[in-house]
């Protein structure tokens, strides 16, 4: 679905990855996990075609396209979708109009015919109960006074929503109370299916414990230092970060 | 230059009203004051400090004429986008004449007096006399000075104490072709007593692109424990020129909350003045203007805490495109006796185009120490960042621009009180942007 190879970016003059390969299957989930500053959230925003990062080198092939050649816009009409580590707050627009546009402009692109609010509704019901929201929240404006809680479930039920092919959660678990963790991980853990995969971005194990991957990531410096099984991250989680660090470090 | 045909015109009115019978006697010395005045002032240059960024000479250049218009062929249908609730109170000017028959005088409680400006200094010139003029100072404002000299009708509002008017009142100013050339200066006095709560809606709106000029002074008495919400919906011509005042003062634990917004006119310019005369009084001053072409919107506010414990709380945003220019100042003076003033002034202005401006200036005179007073000013483009939230959502550019657009707009008008104006307001800006309904 998603393959990576040796990309190099870079914000203004500096360089953020320094050569970074991934292949992703559909049904899969990975885990890219790292210290602060590694890199893991450029690459989540670079997927989802952030305009503040320059590709130096390197390809992102997706669904056999050049997804380096999409906007950030059509990209997330070929079912790429970022859940975003800050959520944006948009006052004055309702959850409820907000979600059907982004609804809407991802059925126009397929073909299909645009739903009605009323048809919208029924989807927008069942979607709410995967988070546990209640349905007064589509009357609030987008993540406007949003507690932090609230903004992470919002980020998962647009993800519900829009049912996309490859979902790239950014820092999800940050600044989650331990409940709000679970009801997040669940509706992730709801949407899998075998056609579909996941990047789980995280500092910490913690998340991992909820949303299983199949593989983990380690990214440090803006390259990939280890790969492993699920196991790695209980070993990340034991040992930190460290031990795994001085290799590389040293190799700069 | 101008003032030779302005006075012309006032010995004409001068002629007119002196036949009136049943004038009251002191008008008269009022408006000869008020013209005098005029004459001296001139209209304000860019030299005028309160003038510095709006140039009045395309007004200064027209000389507009008191109207004498045919009788008016506007209908009910023509003012249905405007009306906003049909159940309101409603009164109809049509070219400054009021018109009963679009005019709607629902249930109102027999206590308050809701009449025209010129039936009221009829049958109650020593009421009016204590009233009319005592506010909007004309001493160094031209256009206040042209309006108590030229005024012919307009709206005096009365709500005696302790008296709620549930439904808004909406006094509608619309011009049709015929107000082509001529200078309209309404006139609202508005007191409301002791607890008294009462919601006013002004419009304006310019059905036909002539260019005229509307002047309109208001003045508003807050009394102690009383509400007045006011608000103006400013939908003049695109060739039209709007000057409008409004002088508030404000009794003991009273609030005004105004809304100014401002789509309109080629030239505007709305000043807001009130003054926080009593102990624990709120003044709320909040506006949108709505900007495009080469129009020019001007927004003064003025709010002065005069007492302890007072609050006011500002909240101005513009979105300017085209080649528009929009300014805002923003006056707060603070007394050496008020203190624990809590003052808050937010404005911030949106750029669509590159050649499209703004001029803000916040002014703050504190002589008081123990307040909190705080201003900020932003003018900027749209967020990057929030357009790649709605793009990595598959919204495209245009579509995500204008829907940042408008929520930024939808900021000031959240601060509408009454759903169904802030629901049409929040419509009628929506499609403007989006070019699609608001559902």
């Amino acid at each position: 679905m998603l393959k990576i190879t040796n990309l190099h970016a870079s914000a203004g003059d500096k360089q953020i990855l320094k050569g970074i390969s991934l292949e992703i299957n559909a049904g899969e989930v990975h885990a890219i996990m790292g210290p602060n500053g590694s890199g893991k959230s450029t690459l989540a925003q670079i997927i989802a075609g952030h305009p503040g990062y320059e590709v130096t080198s390197g390809t992102i092939e997706y669904e056999g396209q050049d997804l380096l050649e999409l906007d950030a816009e059509e990209r997330a009409q070929q079912g790429v979708f970022l859940a975003f580590q800050y959520p944006v707050e948009i006052p004055g627009v309702t959850n409820a109009y907000f979600l059907r546009a982004a609804y809407n402009e991802i059925r126009k692109a397929h073909g299909l015919e645009e739903a009605d609010p009323i048809e919208f509704l029924d989807i927008m019901e069942e979607k709410l109960k995967l988070v546990e929201m209640d349905i007064s929240m589509m009357q609030r404006s987008v993540n406007a006074g949003f507690s932090g809680g609230e903004k992470k479930r919002n980020e998962i039920l647009q993800m519900a929503v829009l049912a996309p092919k490859l979902a790239v959660l950014d820092e999800t678990d940050s600044g989650l109370d331990i409940d709000a963790l679970r009801i997040v991980a669940e509706g992730v853990n709801k949407l899998k299916r075998p056609d579909n995969a996941t990047i789980v971005v995280t500092h910490y194990q913690r998340l991992l414990n909820y949303i299983v991957p199949d593989h983990v990531h380690v990214l440090a410096g803006g390259r990939i230092i280890k790969s492993g099984g699920k196991e790695l991250a209980h070993e990340l989680e034991a040992k930190g970060y460290d031990w795994l660090l001085e290799p590389a470090t040293a190799g700069v | 230059m101008t003032t030779p045909t302005y006075a012309d015109q006032f010995r004409t009115l001068g002629e007119v009203a002196e036949s009136a019978a049943d004038a009251p006697s002191w008008l008269p010395a009022l408006r000869e004051a008020a013209f005098e005045r005029f004459k001296t002032l001139g209209f304000p240059t860019t030299r005028d400090e309160d003038w510095h960024f709006t140039s009045v000479s395309p007004i200064v250049e027209k000389t507009f004429k008191s109207i004498n218009a045919p009788a008016s062929t506007v209908t009910l249908s023509d003012l249905e986008p405007y009306i906003v609730d049909a159940e309101w109170h409603r009164l109809v000017f049509v070219n400054g004449r009021l018109e009963p028959a679009l005019s709607q005088f629902t249930e109102i409680p027999a206590d308050v007096q809701l009449s025209p400006l010129s039936e009221m200094l009829r049958e109650e010139p020593e009421w009016m006399e204590k009233h009319l003029g005592k506010l909007a100072d004309f001493d160094k404002a031209a256009f206040t000075a042209m309006n108590t000299a030229f005024m012919q009708e307009g709206i005096v509002l009365r709500v005696p104490k302790g008296e709620v008017v549930d439904v808004p009142i909406h006094v509608m100013h619309v011009t049709d072709a015929n107000a082509a050339g001529a200078a309209i200066h309404p006139r609202m006095l508005v007191v409301a007593e002791e607890q008294a709560q009462v919601v006013l809606v002004e419009s304006f709106v310019g059905l036909e692109s002539v260019s005229y000029l509307v002047n309109g002074v208001a003045e508003v008495v807050v009394g102690n424990g009383a509400r007045v919400d006011h608000y103006k919906v400013q939908r003049e011509s695109v060739d039209a020129f709007h000057v409008g005042t409004v002088q508030v003062t404000q009794g003991r634990d009273s609030i005004y909350h105004s809304f100014s917004y401002a789509a309109g006119a080629a030239l505007s310019r709305t000043n807001i003045y009130t003054k926080l005369a009593d102990k624990g009084s709120e003044a709320r001053l909040n506006g949108l203007y709505v900007l495009d072409g080469t129009q020019h919107a001007d927004h003064q506010t003025f709010v002065e805490h005069l007492a302890e414990s007072c609050a006011s709380r500002e909240l101005y945003c513009g979105v300017l495109d085209g080649q528009s220019h929009g300014v805002f100042n923003g006056k707060v003076y603070v007394d050496p006796i008020a203190q624990k003033t809590d003052g808050k002034q937010t404005n911030k202005a949106l750029l669509l185009s590159p050649q499209a401006r703004v001029d803000t200036k916040p002014q703050l005179e504190i002589f008081a120490d123990d307040v909190k007073c705080t201003h900020g000013a932003t003018i900027g483009r749209l967020d990057e960042m929030a357009l790649f939230y709605l793009k990595s959502r598959g919204i495209g550019g245009e579509n995500a621009r204008a829907l940042l657009t408008y929520a930024f707009a939808a900021e000031a008008l959240e601060t509408i009180e009454i759903d169904a104006l802030r629901l049409s307001l929040e419509r009628q800006v929506f499609e403007r942007f989006t070019h699609s309904q608001l559902i």
